[in-house]
């Protein structure tokens, strides 16, 4: 906006949105700090804030003990297997939807958003007997392929509205030049599409690593993601703080960094392009 | 430019994703109906049979069904205001011109990014924890006593976790949609005298009205499925207080291992999101034109 304001007002208005901001954030720094807190500093009455003896040893025993490891690749598989196969599915599906218009896209559009107002515990029962049939509870396959089809109608959607951006003139003019089809897509419109792709990928790895309904009911050790190691957490062993936060840390520090480098790209993908 | 092979070409790259998600849809859900027809105990799979809609009935008349319902439509319902409300005056509140912007929206969207199990459980333990969360030492500090938010609010308690995790999601797209907002609009209507609440009331507010618009919709999709917030704080009490749809019917399949019940209550849960989806993408369909 091109308003004018006064130095003062606008330290007021900075003052004002700086604390509003660190609220928000208090509980991500408060779980920072208290992970590398020996445990009876993270309970301590009244609590401390900087002044304890920063340790690691929460860490090194949440990863010695707790097999952080495991849960970490089985996180990394997961999030980003499931998008990969969707994006290999939903790339030609949202390229033909942007580029040759049908009187039906639209409804195709709303009926594939439609698939995820489908409530995922309304069909736990029959997912989780097929893949016990199959053998296939507690697999990282299987929760690929949930995650997949779970996600696919947004990477679908978010696709299909970075490909419409592309001006279709200049197909055109490629296939005056005697480009074919193969051409076309490979080296006019690959290059002008990637900058999408790669935030609809990021956007989707993020939803699929923090996704947890399946990950925590389709899973119980082999396969399970940090989600369930988090899960796991819960009484008795999330009385010690400490741990639990390094864990907590350990959980959603890669996620986290990936998610601020693209939020920007975060409000066009997650609307759908209807709000720039 | 749509030629007859286009067309076909087309199709054949689209119909991967429809088929995919059709059998998506069709098999779980008609698995669904057929199970929710049986009588299907997990630990006595010998003893099945079709039982009309009995497991309907035991379903819709169990003790906690009514009370689901209501804990979930108050939690979804809870959630909107808070983040569509709150939303708003951060987003005004950063759009005015400030320093350091950026810093600022990344410290407010964190919270977006982190998995729903890390967050119920830090609010849980470090904060609402009645015996040494930070709430109970702000309480004794000032003098008060100590309050137990999940024992005795528990459903305010995840509304209030979940609206920590999606506040950042909304704040972030209306803040984008006002960023958009022509400023000489604003100008010429304060030089008119228009004070600021009238200001925001016809020209912010309808200007932000489709962004407001896609945040319910969004957010309602993702809110009809608060699972692991519940999972992890309260475990869907004390009692029946913070037991919604979805917990429900996770607790008759794999803990009580009754797959009929369950899938009957899986049926309704897909009627009742379907109908809250035929209203939304009414609005949607006029909002987004």
């Amino acid at each position: 906006m091109a308003r004018v304001v006064t130095p003062a007002q606008k330290s007021i208005n900075t003052a004002a949105a700086w604390v509003v901001a660190l609220i928000i954030f208090f509980p991500i720094l408060w779980t920072f700090l208290t992970s590398f807190k020996p445990e009876e500093v993270a309970v301590a009455s009244p609590p401390v804030f900087v002044g304890f003896d920063w340790t690691m040893q929460n860490y090194h025993d949440v990863i010695a003990q707790r097999g952080y490891g495991s849960y970490f690749w089985n996180s990394v598989v997961i999030s980003v297997g499931s998008t990969v196969l969707g994006m290999i599915i939903a790339i030609p599906a949202a390229w033909a939807m942007a580029f040759v218009h049908g009187k039906r896209t639209k409804d195709l559009l709303m009926w594939m958003l439609s698939t995820k107002m489908m409530p995922a515990a309304g069909v736990l029962v029959p997912i989780y007997l097929m893949g016990k049939s199959l053998g296939l509870i507690d697999t990282r396959f299987m929760l690929m392929i949930v995650l997949m089809l779970m996600n696919l109608p947004i990477i679908v959607w978010m696709l299909y509205t970075y490909f419409r951006e592309i001006p279709g003139d200049i197909l055109e003019a490629a296939r005056m030049d005697g480009a074919n089809l193969m051409s076309e897509i490979l080296y006019v419109l690959t290059p002008m599409a990637i900058p999408g792709i790669a935030s609809t990928l990021l956007l989707n790895v993020i939803l699929a690593w923090n996704e947890s309904f399946w990950t925590l009911n389709l899973t119980t050790f082999q396969a399970a993601p940090l989600t369930k190691f988090i899960a796991g957490f819960s009484s008795p062993q999330g009385l010690f703080y400490g741990k639990l936060s390094a864990a907590s840390v350990m959980a959603i520090v890669p996620i986290m960094v990936i998610g601020w480098f693209s939020q920007k790209q975060l409000v066009r993908g997650l609307t759908f392009g209807a709000v720039k | 430019m749509a030629t007859q092979a286009s067309r076909s070409a087309a199709r054949l790259m689209i119909s991967p994703t429809v088929i995919l998600l059709f059998l998506w849809m069709a098999i779980p859900l008609g698995t669904t109906i057929y199970y929710s027809l049986q009588r299907y105990q997990l630990l006595y799979p010998d003893r099945s049979g079709f039982v009309g809609l009995r497991n309907y009935t035991r379903f819709v008349l169990s003790p906690g069904f009514g009370g689901a319902v209501a804990n979930t439509l108050i939690l979804v319902l809870g959630v909107l205001i808070v983040t569509v409300v709150l939303g708003i005056l951060i987003a005004l509140l950063i759009d005015r011109p400030i320093w350091g912007q950026g810093p600022v929206r990344i410290l407010v969207i964190s919270p977006f990014f982190i998995m729903p199990p890390v967050s119920a459980l830090i609010w849980k333990n470090m904060f609402f924890n009645p015996s040494n969360g930070l709430f109970a030492e702000a309480a004794k500090y000032v003098g008060m006593a100590p309050y137990d938010f999940l024992g005795q609010a528990p459903l305010a308690s995840i509304i209030f976790i979940v609206s920590w995790e999606w506040l950042p999601f909304a704040t972030l797209i209306l803040l984008t949609a006002l960023q958009s907002l022509d400023g000489e609009q604003l100008e010429a209507a304060e030089m008119d005298g228009a004070p600021p609440l009238s200001r925001f009331w016809y020209i912010m507010l309808p200007h932000m009205s489709r962004a407001i618009t896609v945040v319910v919709l969004i957010q309602t999709i993702f809110l009809l499925g608060v699972f692991g917030e519940i999972l992890v704080t309260t475990n869907g009490g004390p009692g029946t207080a913070s037991t919604t749809l979805p917990f429900l019917i996770y607790k008759e399949a794999l803990l009580d291992f009754d797959a009929g019940t369950a899938a009957a209550g899986g049926v309704v849960a897909v009627i009742l999101a379907n109908i809250v989806a035929i209203f939304l993408m009414k609005a949607i369909g006029k909002n987004l034109d």
